[in-house]
């Protein structure tokens, strides 16, 4: 739908509703709503309008609560910002989790480290800081808050206990973690079962909170760009490339083509490692131990390829605001995908041999099976999603870059299962390389970076990572100083919904499970 | 089943000659500003590019603090006079002569890794030790689930507070004696996550750390040279002070 439609319609039945309703660019719109009808406003968005809930902002103002809820529409790159808030001393909001249930973890996530409550919202608390290491009524994210004296003043409850739903003869918790299995992410499982099946999972996450956030405020442009490539390793590319698009918005400033298409290059090759990494980690959650040796040599060499053309093994200290820090040859960027084709087509035998292999298939199909319309409801992303027939790609959805220029599918399963999420991490690293090829033919010249100057301002930006959508929300103040950063990540959408694909299954299936979703922790604690 | 053992009899040996040997494929390492370094910074304005203080002003050359840098390039890319480069990867460095396993220790060491609040590049590089390209089994070396047959505590990561408790009681279930290996800038001084929700900067604030292995991350080959500093059977980079030693550390 047409923004300006859009617009003109949401006037017209949300007359008493919106204080508000503009277009802020030709692909951006802002409502503002009044607090007490965001649930119904948000509602018809999402359920009559079809918009997908991204995620939300809250920010403290100077003397004001700002919440953002962000959707967007596929295909048309349309951005909708629906605000709300109210003075500071107003600490109580209508809950739209009733009705996006996308929702839930966000509004968790706001109350518990801003002090927010979510009328309706069906379980607050214990969330981001543990109730057994924290007391009541620490807020973080406030202004003001002091990390150095909260520290020192853990109270913990003694008396606290995991949540128990399970009432039937003989169940118990399980408890996973947080330190579990020989190199595995920090995480704390509670599985609920009664035996062989497990009937709940409640994930314990953020472990590793460490408040990216709240280190961010304050900070110039060049240091929080930093912390935004350095809190999840593994894709740090494409999250540092959505904190600079944010910063280029808010500047603006326009990057040079060239660096554009390397953009794209690195972004794709971060891709292709990265889904070749979760491939090595699914044959090694199932025992198979020479495809994961295959795998892993495959991993390496990706690593390896994309040392030798950055500098770094991760592709740390390549995207700044601007372009790119450094520059690559043309003939550099042909060697380099001709080395890359001759590792895919390593994986795609990898992947034959896999499909002949019955007891490995016997391991991952039909288990962790996410449905369509559970996707849907939990706004599930990346491969996740895409493997239940929930076909969302940013590179498709809200081109960016240069995507819309180039020659390439989505690939998409309809099964929903383990298998399915396999099938299509092989098929995304096949399409990566295929775009590869075309930002190398046509390589264009010139610079790989504009200077850039900061200037005060708000601006979200939408990348597709390998895990999924995500959402860089960057405002700077007056002084140039980050005010507010906020990274809405794929891994906090994928671990809300993991417990649908773990419920009803075998314990045995638990970390294959686990292991199909490829969910970063790091990325998802922040 | 067959097809799976042919598969890996034709891939054939991939592993690094590392340590007997050197290894010089491209992209092991992305290396680190060069210690040895001679540069004057008259008008300090080399150093004033480093984001983390690795490079510091003095009066004569420039001072390198190897465990500070993040790999951010800014040293080398951004405009002005490029600082020198080292490329290779034995960084790792021993707090003391003590830190050394006795010599019965020499032929094999036992890991438990824990993640106490690392971005996944550290964890992942601590992975692929076990691939075939380091295949660490060859040297001794085994990741262990349990921190109980655990000779080596690899931790990763600044910290973060609510790993603080997980970290102190797999240091304590572990027994003597032990050694401790903290790898990554985050886990030597807290990295860009200095000022978040961590504990003090970095894990020996909390436990005494025997050897560091900075980068950010380290490849996998400097963790190899960790390991192999902490069995005897390499030579250390550098003896170096701890930067906040532990009181009454238990050893
Ligand atoms: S790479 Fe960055 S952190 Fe390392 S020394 Fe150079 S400027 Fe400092």
């Amino acid at each position: 739908m047409r923004i300006d439609e859009l617009i003109a319609q949401a006037k017209v039945i949300w007359e008493d509703a919106l204080e508000a309703a503009f277009n802020i660019s030709p692909q951006e719109a802002e409502f503002h709503c009044k607090p007490d009808r965001m649930n119904e406003f948000c509602n018809w968005l999402h359920h009559q309008k079809i918009y997908h809930f991204a995620g939300m902002i809250v920010e403290e103002r100077s003397n004001r609560w700002d919440i953002h809820y962000l959707f967007y529409e596929e295909g048309v790159a349309v951005r909708i910002l629906v605000k709300t808030g109210g003075p500071l001393d107003q600490k109580s909001f209508q809950s739209i989790s009733r009705t996006i249930h996308a929702a839930d973890w966000y509004e968790r996530e706001a109350e518990d480290l801003f002090g927010l409550v979510f009328e309706g919202h069906p379980r607050l608390g214990d969330f981001i800081l543990h109730d057994d290491v924290w007391q009541e009524g620490v807020e973080p994210m406030r202004a003001g808050f002091n990390i150095g004296a909260a520290l020192e003043n853990h109270k913990p409850k003694r008396d606290w206990r995991p949540r128990r739903i399970v009432r039937a003869p003989g169940s118990f918790i399980m408890p996973v973690g947080p330190v579990y299995s020989g190199d595995a992410e920090s995480v704390h499982f509670h599985l609920e079962t009664v035996g062989e099946e497990v009937i709940r999972v409640f994930p314990r996450l953020f472990f590793k909170y460490r408040g990216v956030e709240k280190i961010a405020e304050g900070q110039s442009v060049d240091e929080a760009l930093l912390l935004a490539e350095r809190f999840a390793g593994t894709t740090a590319f494409s999250h540092a490339l959505a904190f600079c698009m944010a910063v280029e918005k808010i500047g603006p400033t326009v990057v040079p083509e060239r660096a554009v298409a390397l953009r794209v290059f690195f972004a794709e090759l971060e891709r292709c490692r990265h889904h070749i990494g979760v491939i090595e980690s699914i044959c090694n959650s199932t025992g198979l131990a020479v495809a994961a040796s295959q795998a892993a040599i495959l991993e390496e060499d990706a690593l390896r390829l994309a040392c030798e053309l950055a500098g770094h093994r991760y592709l740390f200290g390549l995207v700044v605001p601007g372009g790119l820090s450094c520059d690559l040859d043309t003939d550099r960027c042909c060697q380099a995908v001709n080395k890359l084709k001759g590792i895919v087509q390593r994986l795609n035998d990898l992947d034959q041999a896999l499909t002949a292999s019955s007891s490995f298939l016997d391991r991952i199909e039909e288990v962790g099976i996410i449905t369509e319309s559970q996707a849907r409801d939990y706004e599930l992303v990346g491969p996740v999603a895409r493997g239940s027939s929930y076909c969302n790609d940013l590179r498709r959805a809200q081109p960016y870059l240069l995507y819309d220029q180039y020659d390439f599918e989505i690939p998409c399963e309809q099964e929903g299962d383990g298998y399915a999420r396999l099938r299509l991490l092989f098929a995304e690293v096949n399409q990566s390389l295929r775009i590869m090829d075309q930002v190398t033919e046509n390589m264009p010249t010139g610079p790989v970076s504009n200077p850039y100057s900061v200037s005060p301002g708000a601006a979200v930006a939408g990348v597709e990572t390998p895990r999924g959508a995500t959402w860089h929300w960057v405002r700077v103040a007056e002084d140039g100083k980050i005010a507010r950063y906020r990274p809405i990540t794929p891994s906090f959408a994928n671990w809300h919904g993991l417990h649908l694909a773990v419920e009803s299954f075998a314990f045995q299936d638990f970390p294959i499970v686990l292991a199909t979703f490829g969910l970063s922790v790091s990325e998802n604690d922040r | 089943m067959n097809k799976w053992i042919e598969k890996g009899l034709r891939t054939g040996v991939v592993t690094t000659p590392y340590p007997k040997g050197r290894d010089e494929a491209a992209g092991i390492s992305p290396g680190l500003p060069d210690a040895g370094a001679e540069v004057q910074d008259d008008n300090n304005t080399i150093a004033s590019r480093c984001p983390t203080d690795a490079l510091q002003p003095t009066d004569g050359p420039i001072k390198v603090d190897q465990r500070r840098c993040i790999h951010c390039f800014r040293c080398v890319r951004n405009a002005g006079e490029p600082f020198p480069w080292d490329s290779g990867f034995e960084w790792a460095s021993l707090m003391s002569e003590a830190s050394v396993f006795p010599p019965s220790f020499r032929r094999s060491l036992h890991i438990r890794v824990i993640d106490a609040g690392d971005c996944g590049a550290c964890l992942n590089e601590v992975k692929l030790l076990n691939n075939p390209y380091y295949n660490m089994h060859r040297l001794g070396f085994f990741i262990t689930p349990t921190p109980r047959q655990a000779d080596v505590l690899l931790v990763i990561g600044p910290v973060a507070d609510h790993m603080k408790i997980p970290l102190l009681k797999a240091y304590e279930a572990m027994p003597d004696p032990k050694r401790v290996m903290a790898v990554g800038v985050c886990a030597l001084s807290g990295g860009v996550f200095r000022s978040g929700f961590i504990v003090g900067s970095g894990v020996s604030d909390l436990i005494p750390v025997d050897v560091e292995v900075p980068g950010c991350p380290p490849p996998p080959l400097a963790i190899l040279h960790g390991l192999l500093v902490l069995a005897g059977r390499s030579e250390p980079h550098q003896f170096i002070e701890p930067a906040n030693p532990v009181e009454g550390g238990v050893r």
